[in-house]
Parts: structure tokens; C-alpha cells; sequence
């Protein structure tokens, strides 16, 4: 091979960049997120109660869009009940309405949002509840 | 045919992943077996291919330039274009790999009434490949936060400044638009230009389908159709800590999006993509123009016997002499 020692170069910076996701991660702990929902306020419901706003699944993919649209919805026309899919009526409001039964941030937001690198907007206009360091 | 035949492999390669997973429940297959595989196919195809190139001799000094060359100390060189050492080739390098500098000359000709040969700047390859190039390459950065646990820094900003304009939610970034937009202009001048239509192949629509197809699966996953993101991450993380996992419930587009990127990698050292190990390996950009002050050895050169003139003369200065030649040793 011409030029050898250039191109061993070029190859190792390759190879290092193209296997850098494998290094990186070694040794580290995976652990897989478990948001909690165990606050007292949701144990406090009966068991059939225990619903949020939407579907589970709904709720799993579409939450950040739903917020989006309550924020604008309040915000921009004054609009404050949001009706679901069942036709229930829900004050739309994240520290009123979602934080009251979800009121462990860190166990609940967090979770996921700290494993997926995510880092939602919201806490930058809204006061984050005050929790004890568990 | 040039372009059908692509655009309909991209799809049988999208139905084969849904198909896959949602009929014959291959999720190990796609997820797992088919990731792995390609990335090595990757891996050794670059190096095979890189080392193939290294072992090419290089006869000439050939570097192209256009600018002047080193010369006496009055003539002002010109550094970048034309090159005599190696920290200015590396200069020149850097600008074509990062900004496209030799494209950026490029040129469109005219035949006009008259008749007349006219030429004109055209720099919307230029700027279009520079927009697919730098978007696809933050895209790949950023993707990296779902490889990595304690995402790296320099990954979060640049994930902050693509999604800077914090429109909608999950923040749109910029790349993906730019990405499309720049990808469908590249199609759309293949399909246009009479040209440039002559000659593209199916291995040039090729990679366009599939890296439109790659990025539209991204978006849709992104924007619309939201697959269980933390599950996928769940999956990439075992992928890259070598203790795979299927996580149930991911949605099936994103074994099309993998399955794809898949394929794009594995199809990478075989096909014209390779260019991206090649720019590096071009003769005509990484020699300096040095032909006036170093010998250029050509490696295929065998030891040839030569017959000098002094050799010749000591043959022959018998009869050189008698036949009343001058000889340079009496």
C-alpha cells in the first residue's frame, strides 16, 4: 500500500467514528425508564377512575401535541375546557389539571424525557412542583 | 426504465419490511440480525475498498489545479488552487470535502442564436448538495441520542440548533425540511436537465429514492404517525451494548426506516456513495503540485538497463576515431 501511514490514519479515524456508539456506551448501566404512577393523589381514585384524558396509548405518542394544543387554545383564544374523546370535560391546565394527579415530575416527566435526551419547554414559563429528592 | 427501476426496488424493500414484521413477526430479523449485518458490511466494505485504492500506483503527479503555480519569488502563487505542500493541500482538501469548493465553479454552457457559445454561473447543484450533504450529516449526529445514554453535549446543541425555531411540538427541526427539499431538487434536476437525464443510471435514482425514503419514514415518524419512542430506544441501546432486545409494540414503520438505512449501508462501499471515502483518495486533490522541486517516482517503473552515450562511446571509439568522429574521451 502507498502512503501507508496516512491512510492507517484515515482508517483508524473511520473506524473509531463509524464504531464510536459501541465505545461509548460500554460499561454503562442500561436501564430501561419506568414512569411512575403511584402518587397518592391517583391512589386515591377508584380503580375504574383512574383515567387520564385520553387514552393510554393516545397519550403515550401524543401528549407533548396535546399540551401544545391546550397551551395555544389558552393562551391565543381564551379557551379553557377540553372535551375528550368520551365527551368528558377537562380544565385545560398542565399545573391544575395534569400535575395535580401527576404530581411527581421526577418519576413521571423526567423519566423518560432524561433517557431520551429531551428537554420539553415547559418549565421555562411554568413553576416545576417541589419535590423531595427520592 | 432508468427510473422506475429504482424507485419500484425502494419500494419492494419497504413492503419487505412490513411484510416482515407485521405478517411473518421478523422483528429479530430486522431490528437485530439486519442492522448488525449491515453495519459490518459497512465497515469492511469501506476499508476493503480504501485499501484497494491505497495499493493503485499513482504514475504521475497529477493534481489539478487552477491557479498559479509556484514560481519565481515575484509571481504570487496561489496557495490554495494550486498547492506545493502539504499543509496547503490539506487546506484545499478541507475546503472541497466541507464546502464543495470545485463545484462551486461549476458552470452551465449555452449554444445561443448566432450561433454563439455562451457560459453562465449555475450554482444550484452546488448549493443543493451542499444543503443535502450538511443536513443529512446533522440529521446522522443527532441520531446519536438514541445510541448513547447521558447524551454527549456537543449532540444536545446541535439537536438545540436545528429545532432553534421551537416550532411545534415534538420541535420541528430545520434539517428535515431541508434534507427533503434538497433531495427532491437533486430527482427533479436528474429528471430535467436532457443532459444530465442522458446520463444517469438507476445507480444514481437509486440512493435518491432511498435516502428520500429514509428521511419521509423519519418525518412521518417524527411528526404523524408516532411509533413508541422510548421502546425504539430501548432497541438501539441493545444494538450498541451487544445485548439485543425486542421491545413489543414499536410501530412497524420504524422497522421500514431501519430496515432502509440498513440497506443503505450495506450498499454504501459497492455503489457511488463511496465517494465519501474516495474525495479523500482522489490523486488529483490530495498531491501537491510539487513536480518542480520533487521527483516524482512512478512505482510501476522496473529497473530499465540504459545505454549511455559514454558506454556507447567506449564500444566504439575504435572505429569513431577512425572514421574521423570527434569523441569526448581520447
Amino acid at each position: 500500500m502507498y502512503n501507508a501511514g496516512k491512510i492507517l490514519i484515515g482508517l483508524i479515524i473511520f473506524f473509531g467514528l463509524a464504531t464510536f456508539p459501541f465505545f461509548y456506551n460500554m460499561g454503562k448501566a442500561i436501564a430501561k425508564p419506568e414512569p411512575k404512577v403511584d402518587t397518592p393523589e391517583i391512589m386515591k381514585l377508584a380503580k375504574q377512575d383512574r383515567k387520564c384524558v385520553e387514552s393510554k396509548e393516545f397519550m403515550r405518542a401524543e401528549h407533548m401535541q396535546l399540551l401544545n394544543e391546550w397551551r395555544d387554545s389558552v393562551v391565543r383564544s381564551n379557551t379553557r375546557v377540553y372535551v375528550n374523546a368520551e365527551g368528558k370535560k377537562f380544565d385545560m391546565s398542565l399545573q391544575n389539571t395534569c400535575m395535580r394527579c401527576h404530581s411527581n415530575k421526577k418519576k413521571f416527566c423526567d423519566e423518560c424525557h432524561n433517557y431520551m435526551a429531551v428537554k420539553p419547554y415547559c418549565w421555562d414559563c411554568h413553576i416545576a412542583p417541589k419535590e423531595k429528592e427520592s | 426504465m432508468k427510473t422506475l427501476i429504482p424507485f419500484f426496488a425502494v419500494v419492494i424493500l419497504i413492503v419487505l419490511a412490513l411484510a416482515g414484521v407485521n405478517m411473518a413477526n421478523m422483528q429479530f430479523l430486522f431490528g437485530v440480525a439486519i442492522p448488525y449485518a449491515a453495519l459490518a458490511t459497512f465497515i469492511l466494505g469501506v476499508i476493503y475498498r480504501v485499501v484497494k485504492w491505497g495499493r493503485s500506483p499513482v504514475p504521475f503527479c497529477i493534481p489539478t489545479t487552477c491557479g498559479q503555480q509556484k514560481s519565481l519569488p515575484w509571481i504570487k502563487q496561489d496557495k490554495i488552487e494550486n498547492p506545493s505542500s502539504t499543509g496547503w493541500v490539506i487546506v484545499r482538501m478541507a475546503l472541497e470535502v466541507l464546502l464543495f469548493r470545485s463545484l462551486f465553479r461549476n458552470i452551465k454552457t449555452e449554444l445561443r442564436d448566432g450561433p454563439k457559445l455562451a457560459y453562465g454561473s449555475d450554482k444550484w447543484l452546488w448549493l443543493a448538495g451542499l444543503a443535502f450533504h450538511w443536513s443529512f450529516l446533522i440529521i446522522l449526529v443527532r441520531h446519536f441520542r438514541f445510541f448513547s445514554l447521558g447524551v454527549p453535549f456537543p449532540i444536545r446543541m446541535i439537536e438545540g440548533l436545528d429545532s432553534f425555531l421551537q416550532i411545534g411540538v415534538p420541535l420541528f427541526y430545520m434539517t428535515d425540511a431541508v434534507i427533503l427539499a434538497a433531495v427532491t431538487y437533486l430527482f427533479i434536476r436528474r429528471m430535467t436537465i436532457p443532459t444530465v437525464k442522458y446520463i444517469s443510471l438507476p445507480a444514481d435514482y437509486f440512493p435518491l429514492f432511498l435516502i428520500l425514503a429514509i428521511a419521509a419514514s423519519g418525518v412521518i415518524m417524527r411528526y404523524f404517525a408516532k411509533v413508541d419512542i422510548v421502546s425504539v430506544k430501548q432497541l438501539t441501546m441493545g444494538l450498541v451494548s451487544f445485548s439485543p432486545v425486542i421491545p413489543k409494540g414499536i410501530g412497524s414503520i420504524f422497522y421500514v426506516h431501519l430496515f432502509l438505512i440498513s440497506i443503505l449501508f450495506a450498499y454504501f462501499p459497492f455503489s457511488k456513495l463511496v465517494h465519501m471515502a474516495g474525495v479523500f483518495m482522489s490523486p488529483t486533490r490530495n498531491m501537491a503540485n510539487d513536480s518542480r522541486m520533487v521527483r516524482h517516482i512512478n512505482p510501476w517503473n522496473y529497473p530499465v538497463h540504459v545505454h549511455t552515450y559514454e558506454e556507447y562511446e567506449n564500444d566504439f571509439r575504435a572505429k569513431m576515431k577512425a572514421a574521423g568522429l570527434p569523441v569526448e574521451k581520447e
